[in-house]
Formats: C-alpha cells, structure tokens, sequence
C-alpha cells in the first residue's frame, strides 16, 4: 500500500459510530460495502441514512420484473438486504423521493441530517463529494451534509469522508487520501452488491466461488476515499 | 426564446408559487426517432393544461438546466431545459433544444389555460 494513504480505521476508534448519508439504495455496494463491513466486524457502529428508495431508477430487471409502482417496495427489500450483508445495524429510510434532492427545502434537508448528527455523534460521515459526483442526488446529498456538519462548532465536528467519480474528480481534488484494504470482506461485499438485483443485474454473474479470483479481488479489494475538510 | 438565465428563471419560479396553475409538460425523443436511428427508442408524452400548485421550486445546474416543483403531495421534474420565452410576461414558458434546434422537453405554466 502507498504509505502516504490512511486508512479509515487508523483514524477513528474501533467501537465508534459510522454515519452513512446517501442518496439511493445500492450507492454503499460497491464504493463503501467493505469499509463498513471491516469496522463492524472489528466493533464498530454503522447508521446507513438513506435520503430515497431510488424510486425514479430505470432498471427493472430483462424482462421488467418491476413497474414504476412495484419498484419501491422492491428497492426498499433490496437494501435491507444489502445492509443485513454488511451487517448495518441501523437502517434508516429517510423518506426523500428520488431526483429531487437538490430541489428539496434546504432547511428541511438539512435540519434532518443535522438532528441525526446530533442524536448518532459519530466519529465519521461519509457522503458524496460536492460537485465530484455525477448525479445531482449525490452531489445534493453531499452538499447538504457538509452544509450540516458545518452547523457544528467546529470542536464537534465529525471527520467527512467522500467519495467521487466525475471524469475531472481526480485533476481537481487529487488521489484519495485514504485507502482501505477490504480484501477479507468481499464475501460481504459481493452480497450487498447482488442484493440490489433490479439494479445489477450483470453482477449476479459473479458467482460466490470466484471471489478468491485474483481480478475480483483486484477490483473490489481496496476502497478509496478523499477526507473532506471541514 | 432566449437561453435560460438562471436568477430570472428563479424569481418566474418564485412569482408563481402557491397559485393555481395550468400545466404542460412534454417531452419527446421525435417521431421518427427509429426511422433514422433503429437503435433508438421512440417515445413521447405530454400532459397538457393540468392543474398545478407548489409550494417550492427551483431550478439548477450548469445549463441544460433541471427544474424541480414541490408540490403538496408530490414533485414535477424537468431536465434539458435550455430556453426561455422572452416576450412572456406572464407565463412561464422554459424548453430544452437539441444540437438541431429541435424540441426535446417542454415546461410551461401559466394562470390561464394554454
């Protein structure tokens, strides 16, 4: 590993808490599933803040499966089984609707991920960076959070982590400072992923028996994040 | 139709929310959209003359722009938005253009029916 990253653990206690704020279901299955999974497993507490149920997703299984009805019950069943994977131990549906969060009254979008900071205190957020993040739910999401964190005196601030991938993510904020070696929690990984099977439908090629192969582990065994000053 | 500018496009928004509006909404990919391009979906949809009040809206990003309407039970949403209609005073007239001028979505509201 490059000795100029940090990883997540060596910067927060074993036994505290993780906050997770996100947009949609399957946004914490590939980028994050295992950093989660790893601090659990070594004691740590995980809430995973979902802002919507996806309900406005495209994908609906070949054939559909699904219709814009169905598809948030669907969604709903999917991350659960995601975060059981992980082994989240507080799931929170927040309620938002899909699309619209950067639209949303910023005093109720940001009143409610500032009431969970103050009720969870975690020693870690992680969200979406700014700007860095394709969908405008993502970047929304996380423009709202560093906005509430910033509410806090800055002594009480919770470290930010985030996470990006904008063509230019990596021209302007630089390499992620962190990198999290997840290697020993691809079983829990590839289980969040394929949870979400209305979305990932080429996933489910990747049987449980191939996760020892080396490309798997290439791929998914390490997960980078950039510390977002706050 | 001049291209939006956002802040004026903002205060339209404000000027009209909590009214009873007439909505259209459209949007369409071209009806010959799989006579040109056989890999292309063809679809449209419109709903014309709705009735409509939000009590929140505003519009974003960097051009072609996003426009989100809350409403007491529920959202409108429009992406691609790249016109406005100068010479409305009135009515709130936003379209999103292609490459080829042509009209790929629709966002128009106004007191009276269109």
């Amino acid at each position: 590993m490059d000795n100029n990253k940090k990883t997540t653990f060596s910067l927060i206690p074993a036994d505290s808490r993780i906050l997770v704020v996100l947009p949609h279901p399957d946004d914490e299955a590939f980028s994050l599933s295992g950093t989660l999974a790893k601090h659990i497993a070594q004691g740590g507490q995980v809430t995973y803040a979902c802002l919507t149920l996806g309900e406005m997703g495209r994908n609906m299984g070949i054939p559909p499966f699904t219709n814009r009805i169905g598809l948030p019950t669907i969604r709903k069943g999917e991350l659960e089984k995601s975060a059981e994977a992980i082994g989240i131990q507080d799931l929170r549906m927040l309620g938002f609707h899909d699309k619209t969060i950067e639209f949303e009254v910023k005093e109720v979008l940001d009143g409610t991920i500032y009431d969970l900071i103050v009720e969870l205190k975690p020693s870690l957020i992680v969200t979406f960076s700014p700007g860095y993040s394709v969908h405008p739910d993502h970047d929304a999401t996380g423009a709202a959070v560093v906005r509430a964190v910033e509410r806090l005196p800055q002594s009480e601030r919770p470290l930010l982590h985030t996470m990006a991938f904008s063509k230019n993510c990596y021209a302007e904020l630089g390499q992620p400072d962190i990198e999290n070696d997840v290697s020993d929690f691809l079983e829990n990984k590839m289980k969040s992923i394929q949870a979400h099977r209305s979305q990932f439908q080429a996933v489910e090629m990747l049987g449980q028996n191939k996760l020892k192969d080396k490309e798997i582990k290439e791929r998914f065994g390490k997960e980078r994040f950039w510390t977002h000053s706050v | 139709m001049l291209l939006i500018e956002p802040t004026l496009i903002q205060q339209r928004i404000d000027d009209l929310q909590d009214q009873d509006l007439y909505i259209h909404l459209e949007m369409t990919t071209g009806a010959y959209a799989a006579h040109l391009d056989s890999t292309k979906h063809p679809a449209a949809t419109f709903i014309s003359n709705a009735t409509l009040r939000y009590i929140h809206g505003s519009i974003s990003g960097e051009g072609p722009y996003r426009v989100g309407l809350k409403t007491e039970k529920g959202w409108v949403y429009s992406e691609g938005l790249t016109h406005y209609e100068e010479t409305e005073q009135e009515r709130l007239i936003l379209a999103g253009h292609d490459t080829q001028g042509k009209l790929v979505v629709a966002l128009q509201l106004s007191k009276e029916p269109f």
